[in-house]
């Protein structure tokens, strides 16, 4: 590889970022400024997954939002502890009616791949699915109904293994991939809109399964307190030693031990982020990364000379989907919760997309970029709007009028994002940092 | 007396219902539809387009309630439904010019079509919110009942009620009338037909001198008028909250790639096999099953095969079942 040519307009896009967080620490404070370098972390992890999948092979991904939420319920599943009355209740039969519903799936693809096209094919195929489907429904609604008995204020669901919570990382971008396989093998090899609405909805299924099923993660009365890699910041209180290193640096402990909790996280996600940006980019410069972009740009051509596009898209697609799943066991973990009611389209889903397209689709460093400056935007239109609309409202006598629109400033955001996303298609398609 | 009842529980609980549900859809998924033949794109933003629609209605119903005007047993927001059109159009007409004139221009990929769709998703989006803030609105007035499932009781002396609400035969009746005056409009019009030209053969359409402009601005006219419509009946039906629009983007999509994306009578189709599908397995069927079956048989759950949390769930099998087996949909659709 020839000498990198330093790109200055690059490095100084990164370190307008740098201002504004490094800013924000200054005028706002410094827990603000870790909380958006976290979640900045996060969010550069997540573009990264979309923009392998749609920047290296241009699969066009509206699922985000239901990969992210597997990745939260692999923290749950990891870290928490087996609730033993639950697993006594109805563990094993739900683990039976699982199976069964698995095996009714599987025994009816292989109905359908085995016997000859035909009537009696339908007919057998129906038969062996509503029976199934009725065998699944009788082992699952007691051994459901059971589970959620079990102490419904605190627990009612069949809680983790206990593991360290780190490992769900990984599990998150397994788990996440396995969604990814059963989502492409049916909906790659079709039209780009239609992986798009599949997507969408199986993103829409995922959540509403989370809300609902309570045995799995308790639904809406969401998972508290998942145990966490970091020291709780009411010991680092109490810890003499931590009292004394905080106040040889002029910091009084509970900002201390907010501050160090925070650049704890913020560390790990360094590490995770540099490691996918490394294995991105080693990918990208590949022969396989030149194929994926061969495809991408030609089709036909690329299939002409023998490629397999629809498995190389299963593979690129599961990739991205791995990497969006892990950073969303991430933001669980530093969450420490599980709240399936919150994960939103607009929010975890299209606000990605904001992120790799105004990054530059293709182009890792872009994506990572779209990743901060999104997500700092995302967190500062809200104040910063409502400055504005204080400025511009303070001619305005007291009323209804006023009020609304002091009251509606927190939806400007929405607006920002989807202008900024016209702007940029429009202006500057490429992104800031375009592919090269 | 008691099959008679059986068939009365499920007309007050499946057939109205789905009917209703099905003929929003297939007036949702025809605007879907005619953007795909027209402009060859999946408008992500149709479902916040109804929103808007459906919010300007709401202001207009708001505004005449308080002056008193009144089309009473009728819901005022029939009488605002044309204001709501009219600005949907502008609004949609203004995005047209801004935004995706560009691309038409440049002929750009349909998925990079579909990104911008979502940009202006989030403006209008954001837009709804900003107004009429993201919380639930009724704005359904007048008579709430066209059959009152008690007088029906007497009437017929059969235990089980069959309610029609307003609501309901306003929505089929609109349905069948708009429906009726676009085809009249697609099939019989010169611009009706040089839109059906347009979308079966660009080039060739063009060649015969067919203004491609002129073409998109029906169009969108007629997509802001379906996307109003579908959504004010919605609302009426049931409510409106910004969210909820927003989501039935799912089902609507769902019944235009069912039908076949692209052709007309495949959205309608569409709108009413995903309604009834919905509607028939997320329904509790004990009720019905109690008065066919001896009681020996009677089912001691709900006998609900999904729970109504997972309706989605239906649009969405719906739509990869079509996928895998007929991508093109029941009726003949197109693929670019």
């Amino acid at each position: 590889m020839t000498a990198m040519k330093v790109n200055w307009k690059n490095v100084a896009l990164f370190a307008l970022v740098a201002v504004l967080i490094v800013a924000t620490g200054f005028v706002q404070s410094w827990n603000t400024a870790l909380l958006i370098l976290n979640m900045g972390l996060i969010s550069a992890i997540m573009s990264l997954g979309v923009n392998l999948q749609w920047g290296y092979a241009g699969l066009f991904n509206v699922g985000i939002m239901g990969l992210v939420a597997v990745g939260g319920l692999a923290t749950v599943l990891t870290a928490m502890p087996p609730v033993k009355e639950a697993w006594a209740a109805g563990g094993m039969r739900m683990m039976l009616a699982l199976a069964t519903g698995a095996a009714t799936i599987g025994g009816g693809i292989l109905l359908y791949k085995r016997m000859r096209p035909g009537r009696r094919r339908t007919l057998a195929l129906m038969l062996w699915l509503v029976g199934g489907f009725f065998l699944y429904r009788a082992l699952f609604d007691p051994a459901a109904e059971a589970i959620e008995a079990v102490n419904p204020a605190s627990t009612g669901y069949l809680g983790g293994a206990a593991l360290p919570v780190l490992l769900a990382w990984p599990l998150g971008g397994l788990m996440a991939a396995g969604v990814a396989w059963l989502i492409g093998k049916t909906a790659l090899g079709l039209r780009s809109d239609y992986l798009a609405i599949a997507t969408l909805g199986i993103a829409e299924i995922i959540v509403a399964v989370m809300k609902n099923e309570d045995w799995l993660d308790r639904g809406v009365k969401n998972v508290v307190g998942i145990p966490r890699p970091l020291p709780y910041e009411v010991d680092l209180q109490r810890d003499p030693g931590f009292v004394e290193t905080a106040s040889s640096l002029g910091l009084d402990p509970v900002t201390a031990s907010t501050l160090f909790v925070k650049l704890g996280y913020g560390l790990m996600f360094t590490a995770v982020l540099v490691i996918v940006l490394v294995l991105a980019e080693l990918a990208l410069r590949s022969p396989w990364g030149r194929m994926m972009r061969a495809i991408r740009d030609n089709e036909v051509a690329a299939e002409a000379m023998g490629k397999d596009v629809v498995a190389r898209h299963l593979q690129v697609f599961i990739l991205g989907s791995a990497i969006v799943g892990m950073a969303g066991a991430m933001m669980t973990t530093l969450d420490g919760q599980l709240t399936p009611g919150t994960y939103q389209p607009l929010r975890y889903t299209f606000l990605i997309w904001v992120m790799v397209i105004v990054g530059g689709s293709g182009n890792n460093w872009g994506a990572i970029l779209g990743g901060f400056l999104i997500w700092f935007l995302w967190v500062q239109v809200e104040p910063l709007g409502k400055m504005l609309m204080d400025l511009l409202t303070a001619p305005l006598p007291d009323g209804a009028l006023k009020a609304h629109l002091l009251e509606s400033v927190a939806h400007m955001r929405l607006f920002t994002m989807g202008l900024i996303l016209l702007l940029v298609l429009r202006f500057s398609p490429r992104g800031l940092i375009p592919e090269k | 007396m008691d099959f008679l009842n059986a068939i009365v529980a499920i007309a007050n609980y499946v057939l109205i219902p789905g009917i209703a549900y099905g003929s929003q859809l297939a007036l949702g998924a025809l605007g879907v539809t005619l953007i795909y033949g027209i402009l060859r794109f999946s408008n992500f933003a149709h479902g916040d387009t109804m929103a808007f629609g459906t919010m300007v209605t709401i202001l207009f119903t708001w505004w005449f309630q308080s002056l008193g005007i009144s089309i009473a047993p009728l819901p005022t927001a029939l009488l605002a439904l044309p204001f709501g059109i009219v600005f949907t159009a502008l609004l949609l007409l203004g995005t047209d010019r801004a935004v995706y004139r560009f691309y038409r221009e440049k002929r750009a990929a349909p998925v990079i079509l579909v990104i911008v769709s979502m940009g202006v998703m989030f403006i209008m989006n954001g837009l709804v919110r900003f107004i009429i803030g993201p919380d639930e609105q009724r704005f359904a007035d007048g008579a709430r009942f066209l059959i009152r499932a008690r007088d029906f009781k007497q009437w017929t002396g059969l235990s089980e009620g069959l309610a029609i609400r307003t609501s309901q035969a306003i929505t089929v009746v609109t349905a069948v009338a708009v429906v009726a005056l676009l085809f009249w409009f697609l099939m019989r019009t010169r611009t009706g037909k040089s839109m059906r030209a347009y979308s079966d053969n660009e080039d060739l359409a063009l060649l015969s001198g067919i203004n491609p402009e002129r073409v998109v601005m029906y169009t969108w006219l007629i997509v802001a008028a379906l996307a109003t419509i579908a959504g004010v009946l919605y609302g009426l039906d049931k409510s409106f909250k910004p969210f909820t629009y927003f989501q039935l983007l799912l089902p609507i999509f769902a019944s235009a790639v069912v039908g076949g994306l692209g052709n007309p009578i495949g959205a309608i189709a569409g709108g009413f096999v995903v309604a009834f599908s919905e509607v028939t397995i997320t329904y509790a069927w004990k009720k019905v099953l109690v008065y066919l079956l001896p009681e020996s048989l009677e089912p001691s759950g709900l006998a609900q095969l999904l729970s109504t949390d997972y309706k989605f769930a239906v649009s969405f099998a719906l739509l990869i079942i079509v996928l895998l087996f007929k991508p093109t949909g029941l009726f003949k659709g197109k693929t670019v």
